[in-house]
This record gives C-alpha cells, structure tokens and sequence, in this order.
C-alpha cells in the first residue's frame, strides 16, 4: 500500500468532482484476486449503480472503500482509495471514524437483536452524541427520514427483530444515515426482500440522492436504470474482477460501448 | 401425506427413548418420596425446619433440624457463583475477542481439562492447599470460603465453556454491522454480544449453579462439616449432599429415612432454581 500522494494524478479540479476515486486498487483473499487494477471515480451526491455476475468483485468493492476489508484475514488491499482527497489506507488513518462517514447497507437486513431504539442510539452514542433529549431527537429523525416513525413510534423499546424484512432493511438504513454519513454504500440491499418491501426501499434509495453519495450493488437492471445517475459494468477477466465499462446510465443502457456491456444489457450473458 | 413405515419405527422409537428418560426422573422422585416418608409423618416437616439441632440417630426423639444444611448450601453455591460466573464470562470474551488465535487455542484447551479434574482430586487440592492457606488468615480453615473457592473453581469451565459457545453461535453479519457503524470492539462486546448472549450465558450459569448445589466430595472435604448456620465466611458448613454422604453408610431405619428428607429437601433447591429461571427469563419475541 503506497501511502505517497500521487499528484500528477489528482489533479484539484478532478478532486472537486470526485467524492471517491480509486487508483489501481487490487483486492486478493488467500492466494486468488477478487479485483485487480481498478479505476473509478464516484461523483459526489449522486447514485452510482454497480452491476456484472456473481463473483465478479463488486462485494469486495464495496469493502475496500469502508475498510470492511481489514476484518477479513488473508484479505489484502493495495492500491489508493480517496475520499475527498484523503487516502483512507494510510498508517493511522481513523478507521472507526471512516466507517461512521461511509455507511454500509448488506444485503440481509442485519439489525441488532436488541430494541429497536437501541439500534439507533448505541452507534450515535459510540459517536459522540450522549445527551438523552438529542438521541431522542436524532432517533426521531432517522426514522423518518426511511419513513418508519409511524410504523414504530408505540414500539420503539420492542425488538428489532419482530419488524418485517423490509421494515428491518429500512431500519438499517435509518442508524447508519442517523451517523451523519457521506456516502452510503449498498450491497444488493433489496434482493433479500418481497416486491412491496423492495420498491419502498428502491424508492428510498433514489431519496437520497444529493444528500449522500450513493453506490449500489444490484442485479435488477431496471433497478439500475430507475435510480443510478451513472451505472458500472464489473466482470470476472482472467481470474479477477475488472470494471469493463463505465457510463452515465441512459448511455450505459441505451449506447453500451464494450461488447461484454453490450450482451449484457441485452440479457445475452451474465 | 402419511408416515412411511421407517419413519414410523423411528417415531416410536424416540417416544420410547422419551419415555425412559422421563419415567426414570418420575421414578426417582417417587422412590425418594417412599424413602422419606416415615420421617416427615412421624416427625412432621415444621421439626425439619424447626429443631434445635441434627440428631437423627436417637429415632423419631431425635432432633431433625435441616436449616443449617440448607444454609450452608445455599450459601456456598452462592458464593460460588459469585466467583466462577465474572470470572467464566470474562475468560469467555477474552478468549473469543482479545485473545490471539493460538493463545485462545490454548487457554480453551486447559479450561476442558479443568473441566474433566475429577472432584475428589480437587478435594484433595483443597485440602492441601487452600485449607492450609486460609487457616493462616483464620482457623480452623474448614471453612465456607474454602468450600465456595474450590466450587468456583469446578464450575468456572462449565461457565466459561457455555458462554464461549453462547458467544461463538452469535452470527457474523452482526459483528460485521457494528463495523460497518464504527463500533469500537469494547462497545461491540459489551452492548452488542454479551446482551445478544445472555440467554445461552444464562443457561450456562443454570447448569453451573445446579452442578454446585449438587456437588458433594469436594465440599465434603474442605467445608468442615459442622453442623451450623454459618455467620460468616470463615465458619465450617455442612451442606446437605455431605450430610446424606457421611451418614449414609451406618444410618439405619429412622436416621436412614430421615437422610432421604435431605435428598429431598436438594432436590426441592434445583427445582426453586428452575422455576425461578423459568419464570425470569424473558420468552423470545418470535420463532
Ligand atoms: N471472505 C472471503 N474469503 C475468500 N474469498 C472471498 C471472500 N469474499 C469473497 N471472496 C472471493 O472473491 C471473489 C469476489 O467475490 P465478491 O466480491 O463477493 O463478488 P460479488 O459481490 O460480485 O459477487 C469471489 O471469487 C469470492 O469467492
Ligand atoms: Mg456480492
């Protein structure tokens, strides 16, 4: 991991624009590439859709850009990622403090087996906010902003784990945006969930667009083209997952310019 | 769809399994109740609870007091517990959280030794170690504090072993939410596993505290066996598995009849203790 600055790369104009940028980032587990050599820019305060067949690396995408990676052994990082500039792999980088500007979404709702409240205040609290009247106000908040406060408020102190799929999804959402995220990342964040549920988080999704910088996983192509300002191809190439082509998302959809992109809006392949 | 006939054979021969099981505890409580019968009809239990002294062997006469057994059981699973359940859980989150891999390895592989020392050999440890030690602060040494120490110590892997495997079974995806929040590991540990724990570190702790009110020669030789209630930590106890143990072999009759109230009377403390766990233990919202 090169911890050097490298400015004839980055020039301040790019930097502007660019809420994350990666340089050459390879992700390996154990002896095999998941990811290898990739560029890609994410403009802030909008919705970025990544798509490409299972195993092509979008997953370990994601966790490079909130460290998620350091808690996999024998996984390793090399390779830039910025956020506003910054790289996020150099020594003593604050990893806790990262992770509460980058949110992350997964794919099964993974709330705590603790109240529904508690799933709120126990990471704002972890981040600085203890007085009583804000985690009240900030619970409140998050809650609507996912629009779960009139389903919640009579049971806020029962579990979190008696709330329907996509109600639990929904919650997720709410206690990572209640830490004040910049970017928020999801993987695939409605295929675990019925139809209903799933368009009441896509819809939500596309909410938050210009507040937060988005990137998405998806295999719903037409998920890809309602919500993402720009979508991007990844494909497992010689072993290892590679970004193939890259576009703002009627382009991506309506003039593909790679033949793997090609066949795979067309639902030939992937 | 109907049963097939393995399935069927299968069926009946769980139930009988089933039945067996259940049918030996029925039997052996019934057996102790027979068993006890003359003594508490003749006797009566308020005498059980009421007598100014333990002197069965002189017949329905004699003095039946089981209080301070009671006592001295209660209070030495106690202590014991308040020992062996800090020291189990905290063993259990470091060994699962802190530890490195190899350091984890080992530290769980001597807690499973701990666990397989047969009780009569940490009698004698106590006896020759630990007695001696306290007898130094205060004698005679013989003493609840050596009886619960020495408890603490043969329940502590059950606690640590229990609550590592409580803690183990938690899924991954939660671990990796607190992560994903910025959850430093002190917090994940603390507000997140051990609460999403305590049902299996509970059950732990049941089976733990049950096997210390049961336990009988290790108590039985570093307790001191006198009979009464003690008043403090230095006091030799009797406790009521030791009374049935060092009676047994040359009551007769009445004395035997009234040792079997003993049995009866542990039995009625590992009953109270389920029930009370039953009916603490908060139902799981769903599943
Ligand atoms: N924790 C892990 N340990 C080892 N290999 C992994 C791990 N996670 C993912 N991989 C491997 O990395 C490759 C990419 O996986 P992933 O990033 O999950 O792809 P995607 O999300 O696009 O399906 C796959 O070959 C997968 O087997
Ligand atoms: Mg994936």
């Amino acid at each position: 991991m090169s911890a050097s600055p490298r400015e004839t790369l980055d020039s301040p104009q790019k930097l502007q624009d660019a809420c994350i940028s990666t340089e050459g980032l390879s992700v390996s587990y154990a002896k095999s590439y998941a990811l290898r050599d990739l560029h890609l820019e994410i403009p802030r305060g909008s919705i970025t859709a990544l798509v490409g067949p299972s195993g092509c690396g979008k997953s370990s995408f994601l966790k490079t850009l909130n460290r998620l990676t350091d808690l996999i052994t024998g996984c390793r990082v090399t390779g830039s990622v910025r956020l506003d500039g910054e790289d996020i792999y150099q020594s003593g980088f604050d990893v806790l403090s990262l992770r509460r500007r980058v949110g992350m979404i997964f794919q099964k709702p993974n709330p705590f087996p603790l109240s529904i409240r508690r799933n709120l205040t126990l990471p704002l609290e972890e981040h600085g906010t203890q007085d009583s009247a804000a985690l009240a106000a900030k619970t409140e908040a998050a809650l609507r902003d996912v629009g779960l406060w009139d389903e919640v408020k009579d049971r806020l102190d029962s579990s979190a784990m008696i709330l329907s799929g996509g109600q639990q999804q929904r919650l997720c959402i709410a206690r990572a945006l209640a830490l004040g995220p910049e970017v928020v990342l999801l993987d695939e964040p409605c295929s675990a969930l019925d139809p209903l549920s799933s368009a009441v988080v896509e819809d939500l999704i596309a909410s938050l667009r210009e507040s937060y910088t988005v990137i998405i996983v998806t295999h719903n192509l037409s998920q890809a083209r309602r919500i993402a300002d720009q979508t991007a191809l990844f494909w497992l190439e010689n072993g290892a997952g590679t970004l193939i082509e890259t576009a703002p998302t009627e382009q991506f959809f309506s003039q593909p310019q790679h033949r793997l992109t090609k066949e795979y809006v067309s639902g030939a392949r992937g | 769809m109907s049963p097939s006939r393995g399935d069927r054979w299968l069926a009946g021969a769980l139930g009988l399994a089933a039945a067996l099981a259940g049918g030996a505890i029925v039997l052996i409580l019934a057996f102790l109740v027979i068993e006890a019968w003359p003594a508490l009809r003749q006797v009566g239990l308020s005498r059980f609870l009421g007598d100014s002294g333990w002197l069965p062997a002189a017949g329905p006469d004699g003095n039946f007091n089981l209080v301070p057994m009671l006592a001295g059981t209660v209070a030495v699973t106690a202590g014991a517990m308040l020992l062996a359940v800090p020291a189990g859980v905290i063993s259990a989150i470091f060994c699962r959280y802190y530890a490195p891999l190899g350091v984890s390895h080992i530290y769980r592989r001597l807690i499973e030794v701990l666990a397989g020392i047969p009780s009569v050999v940490y009698g004698f440890w106590g006896l020759v170690v630990l007695v001696p030690w306290i007898t130094r602060f205060r004698p005679p040494g013989q003493s609840l504090l050596a009886g619960a120490l020495i408890l603490a110590l043969m329940v502590l892997p059950t606690v640590a072993l229990l609550a590592e495997s409580a803690l183990r079974s938690l899924p991954r995806s939660y671990f990796e939410g607190a992560a994903a929040l910025g959850l430093g590991r002190f917090t994940t540990v603390r507000s997140l596993a051990l609460p999403a724990a305590a049902p299996g570190i509970g059950a732990g702790c049941v089976l733990a505290t049950a096997r210390a009110l049961g336990e009988t020669m290790a108590v039985l030789m570093v307790c001191g066996n006198v009979v009464q209630v003690p008043t403090s930590f230095f006091d030799p106890i009797r406790t009521l598995t030791a009374n049935i143990a060092l009676e047994m072999a040359y009551a007769t009759q009445f004395h035997r009849s009234a040792l079997f109230v003993s049995g009866l009377a542990l039995m009625g403390l590992v009953g109270l203790l389920i029930s009370a766990v039953e009916r603490l233990s908060p139902k799981p919202a769903y599943e």
